[in-house]
């Protein structure tokens, strides 16, 4: 008998898992268990889509801002209060047109500018998004909603280092002469990543 | 590696659970798992790259079954292991269950010592690498070739920062492929954009 064999146990469930290696990390410091619920709130409150909408709003009605942010994405959206991780080094704006849609995913992981975008959902974490999306981009689209016109050409954008995209929408022509802010409540997520057109 | 976590091109995946109001978030313990990984990186516990690595070596049964928190969870509680802040033995203990963590590392690997600095409009070809550590070439540009949009600021170089091994921090090219020439006959025409290490690239002859 190989007195060698592992036992077999059944894994622990999931929660009890995160429970271990978060006292495991409480061992760290004292301030972890106060960090880690200040780190949750951040992610929830203020990592939000919503940031990305204002940066949009804001290029849409601001010429000289909508240069700056496409020339140098990092320092524009500072102007607005808003930042993004140090690691984050770089942020490209995509400016969409009529011929031209842009489309953002991560086929490695699931790095976002979660920043200006908000932690990804479910959709751009799952395999078929990652594994679809740069192959078969037009019928992807086309599932999630967004049948585009032969003329208009697909640029997808694989986030494989640590330069970051946000993705500009085109503004609604109906929309011409809104206030920022009503301009902002347009945007949306799915338009940030670039799935969806407004 | 070429590990299970290099979807890109992958086919057999189906439609896309889209959902346009979908929260990042379903339970309590997702949010506690993002927030532990981020404040172990805070910490200096370990890097992002290293992180990222960790998830790629989980076994690929369970990579593929795993929710996309429970990967971060793993990746997590490998690199807790193995920079020594517990044993698994106590792990388990105090999970009160088995502990699935990820595979051991190969070794990783340092810059290519001679770079070129490419310019925009440059014909590149992705160098024939396989790597057996930590690398972000996705395996469906190796061997191609593309064309330089732009140049980075310089970033760690993600073979060598996930080991621990020395290395300059150089920069990335936006590099534009066709994805009619990565996958020949069997794509939707696109522009697919990759973000490439300096090291990872060759001027196309």
């Amino acid at each position: 008998m190989d007195t060698n064999e592992p036992v077999v146990r059944r894994t622990a469930p999931v929660e009890q898992r995160v429970a271990a290696i978060q006292s495991v990390l409480e061992e760290q410091g004292p301030g972890v268990a106060k960090a880690v619920e200040e780190l949750g709130h951040i992610a929830q409150e203020q990592w939000l889509p919503q940031n990305g909408a204002r940066v949009v709003a804001k290029a849409w009605t601001d010429p000289g801002f909508r240069k700056r942010l496409l020339a140098d994405g990092r320092a524009a959206i500072s102007e607005l209060g808003l930042s993004m991780p140090q690691h984050h080094r770089h942020l490209v704006v995509l400016e969409n047109t009529k011929t031209v849609q842009n489309v953002i995913c991560c086929t490695q992981c699931s790095c976002t500018a979660f920043t200006l975008i908000g932690l990804p959902p479910d959709w751009y974490k799952d395999f078929d998004y990652r594994a679809r999306v740069v192959r078969e981009s037009r019928t992807v689209l086309r599932e999630m909603g967004l049948d585009l016109p032969t003329e208009v050409e697909v640029r997808v954008w694989d986030t494989t280092a640590d330069t970051r995209y946000l993705v500009l929408p085109e503004q609604p022509p109906h929309t011409a002469g809104w206030p920022e802010e009503k301009l902002a409540d347009i945007v949306t997520r799915d338009s940030l990543i670039g799935v969806a057109r407004l | 590696m070429d590990g299970i976590h290099d979807l890109g091109g992958r086919q057999g995946f189906g439609r896309v659970r889209h959902a346009p109001g979908a929260t990042p978030f379903h339970e309590a313990w997702e949010v506690r798992v993002n927030s532990l990984y981020a404040l172990a990186v805070r910490l200096g516990v370990f890097n992002m790259d290293e992180y990222r690595h960790a998830i790629e070596r989980m076994d690929p049964r369970h990579y593929l079954a795993a929710s996309y928190y429970e990967r971060s969870l793993t990746g997590l509680a490998t690199l807790c292991v193995e920079k020594g802040l517990v044993t698994r033995e106590e792990l388990e203990r105090r999970a009160r269950g088995a502990f699935p963590l990820s595979a051991r590392s190969a070794p990783g690997r340092s810059n290519m010592p001679a770079r070129e600095r490419f310019r925009p409009g440059d014909r590149v070809r992705v160098r024939l690498d396989y790597v057996p550590g930590h690398v972000r070439m996705p395996a469906y540009i190796r061997g191609k070739t593309g064309t330089v949009v732009s140049e980075s600021p310089a970033y760690p170089f993600p073979d060598a920062h996930a080991h621990g091994v020395e290395s300059q921090d150089e920069p990335t090219y936006d590099v534009r492929f066709r994805s009619e020439e990565l996958w020949p006959n069997s794509a939707d025409p696109a522009l697919v954009h990759v973000g490439v290490f300096q090291s990872y690239l060759e001027r196309a002859t």
